[in-house]
């Protein structure tokens, strides 16, 4: 209940945001398409500010919550939400190029972004299963228009189809659990929640029924194994410049979801979800890497690439304490700045009529361009993991809390796939380095996109600079 | 408590009669107005529940909104029921199955020792007076937030909807009416010179 506007203080980077989707929103109808760039200036403008308000109330070790509990504001959702503008932001440049050479270049990739945006804040701020559920499912109906934005494509509305029936579908499931979930506890909010299965007498069939449903709907959301079958497809169909950003973004607020729901409301009954994430994890591990080796689109191959991230991610969750929720916090920080350079160097490479989506459409990029080459190169060496890159320890904290936490099977079972999903990853490098180039046109990128891209790629292997503070940050947000 | 009793009853009776009319009559238009009256009767069944906004939102929604749009469907569209009917022989085991599998699990979850009304006894109702305001005050003092989240929902439905729909077609006619009021005389009228029929042309 709101008594005074003072109360309203916590939510302001919120209410800016969606402020100025609107004003985006209208403007867009006004600005030809020549200057539809103060669109992009704008949509941007947008993240930064918000980013400044966010961080000026941004108190990594405080908690407090607003609106009757249904919105927490702590160290983890503002982390988590300042790289979620960060990735968004990104995606907006490196999106530009890609979305006016493909005829997509029009105001509502923005809004349906910024909405996204405001979606998966909302997510992560969740302190009620309402507002939880209410957040997911404004990011996803965004993101399900977002891959069907072009019309002409009819695989981009194929797989536009298949992620609203399997959305869908992961939503119902998921109500369900939260229905039983207020069945059994008499309220939505997460701290009572979590305080009546605290108290035990419950019935423990339904609470493992509860469990499961809940488990599995995040499950679907994450897309991970055996509810991985519509990534590839969405990854795949969806043009690049959407697949950019329903890649990185979402999956900082997909693990947001999992903190929110698992880690403080279902918190008394860790060890029933962390056997379920066990599994899911393993699946996941397993069918993502071994599938991606199979691949010859490049999108295709990331996507299951994504499905094998997701399996370590959850395997900082299933350790169930600080350590482990920190590790995975750190790991989806760093698996989004992957994700956007991976994706931002296809966009590069295309061109008019032309993805370069194909592994071989990499072939002997050294000899065409060099620098684009290297940058390629951190990037696959850091999601396969390699020692002086960030993603090698991304992975080594994640199975450090796995192993801590009695995991140890699953973490050596997971290093074990990890060094065959490393194939694939190496695959592309091979192609890159030691192929003869098959097309030979001039790769024209603009200033704006090489710098971020440069910068972006640069933080993935500037380990000392960035893995001591950040991995602090995730350390803090979770004492 | 007889009155409710008898009302209750009626009410049910004619809800079941109007939801068997649905699926057996054979004019969708009759089939469609007997939806009408199924939406008509389980709203009076709420509201003898003491549920009367949810009882008037259910016709105002769905008798008043939802079913025009159905019925507007079923006219414009000359669809052959025909087809539709075959083969009731052939499936019935099937549906029989399903339906006395749906009816079996009814029953056990309502008699269930889990959610029988021995654990959960009816809640005593807590408004006095009427629930469309007590509604109303929930749902803007607490539940405020959610509230304005959905709106934002409803916006990206509208904004997406419009996104995946509308196109510039050409030929569509739209006015512009910036180029309607500044028209001049010369952009509408075309003056022609005719040469005069002069009397050699009748001649040959």
């Amino acid at each position: 209940m709101i008594q005074a506007w003072s109360d309203l203080i916590p939510l302001l980077p919120e209410l800016f945001l969606l402020v100025m989707i609107n004003v985006i929103l209208i403007a867009g109808l006004f600005i030809d398409e020549k200057r539809r760039g103060i669109i992009h200036f704008l949509a941007i403008l947008t993240l930064v500010l918000t980013a400044v308000l966010t961080l000026r109330d941004f108190n990594v070790g405080q908690r407090f919550a607003a609106l009757g509990g249904m919105f927490v504001r702590d160290g983890v959702s503002d982390v988590l939400k300042l790289f979620i503008y960060l990735t968004t932001a990104v995606v907006f440049v490196y999106a530009k190029h890609s979305l006016r050479v493909n005829k997509l270049f029009v105001a509502e990739y923005y809004t349906l972004v910024l909405f996204a945006v405001l979606g998966m804040c909302i997510l992560v701020s969740g302190g009620n299963l309402l507002t939880v559920y209410l957040g997911l499912e404004l990011l996803a109906l965004s993101s399900y228009a977002l891959v069907a934005l072009d019309r002409d494509s009819s695989t981009a509305s194929e797989s536009a189809m298949k992620y609203f029936v399997l959305g869908a579908l992961a939503s119902g499931l998921l109500l369900y659990g939260m229905s039983m979930l207020y069945g059994l506890t008499g309220s939505l909010d997460l701290g009572v929640i979590a305080d009546k299965l605290a108290s035990g007498d419950l019935p423990p069939v339904l609470l493992a029924f509860t469990v499961t449903f809940i488990v599995v709907g995040i499950g679907f959301k994450f897309g991970a194994a055996p509810f991985h079958m519509w990534v590839p497809d969405v990854y795949h169909g969806a043009p690049t410049a959407v697949t950019l950003f329903i890649s990185s973004a979402p999956k900082l607020a997909a693990a947001g979801m999992a903190f929110r729901v698992l880690a403080e409301g279902l918190e008394p009954r860790v060890q029933d979800w962390a056997q379920m994430l066990g599994f899911l994890a393993l699946l996941s591990l397993a069918i993502g890497n071994l599938a991606a080796i199979a691949q010859t689109n490049l999108k295709r191959m990331l996507a299951y690439s994504t499905i094998s991230h997701v399996g370590f991610i959850l395997l900082g969750i299933l350790a169930g304490d600080e350590a482990g929720m920190a590790a995975a916090m750190f790991y989806v920080i760093v698996y989004a700045l992957m994700s956007t350079a991976a994706f931002g160097l296809i966009i590069v490479l295309s061109r008019a009529g032309f993805d370069a989506e194909r592994i071989e459409d990499f072939k002997g990029l050294n000899q065409r361009h060099p620098w684009f080459a290297f940058l390629m190169l951190v990037t696959m060496a850091s999601m396969a993991g390699f020692p002086p890159t960030i993603g090698f320890f991304a992975k080594l904290y994640v199975l450090q809390a796995a192993v801590d936490a009695g995991w140890l099977w699953l973490a050596i079972t997971s290093v074990v796939f990890a060094v065959i999903g490393a194939y694939y990853y190496l695959r592309v490098i091979k192609v890159m380095y030691f192929d003869e180039p098959e097309v030979d046109h001039r790769i024209t990128v603009p200033g704006d996109v090489r710098s971020v891209l440069a910068v972006n790629v640069v933080m993935l292997l500037a380990l000392t600079m960035m893995a001591g503070p950040l991995t602090r940050l995730c350390e803090q947000a979770w004492q | 408590m007889v009155v409710e009793q008898i009302l209750f009853f009626a009410l049910g009776s004619l809800l079941l009669l109007a939801g068997l009319g649905v699926v057996t009559l054979k004019n969708p238009v009759h089939a469609a107005m007997s939806l009408v009256l199924t939406f008509f009767t389980s709203s009076m069944l709420w509201i003898l529940l003491r549920a009367e906004f949810l009882g008037i939102v259910l016709i105002l929604v769905y008798v008043g909104a939802v079913m025009v749009l159905f019925l507007f469907v079923v006219m414009m569209l000359d669809i052959n029921t025909t087809p539709l009917r075959e083969g009731f022989a052939r499936y019935l085991p099937v549906g029989g199955l399903v339906a006395a599998l749906m009816a079996a699990q009814m029953v056990a979850v309502l008699s269930s020792k889990h959610f029988g009304f021995d654990n959960f006894a009816p809640p005593a109702p807590v408004i006095e007076g009427s629930n469309t305001e007590a509604l109303g005050m929930e749902l803007y003092t607490n539940y405020v937030y959610p509230f304005e989240i959905a709106a934002v929902i409803l916006l990206v439905a509208i904004v997406a909807a419009i996104t995946l729909t509308h196109r510039k077609r050409e030929g569509s006619k739209t006015q512009d009416i910036n180029r309607q009021v500044q028209v001049r005389r010369d952009d509408r009228v075309r003056i022609v010179k005719v040469a005069s029929e002069s009397s050699e042309g009748h001649g040959a």
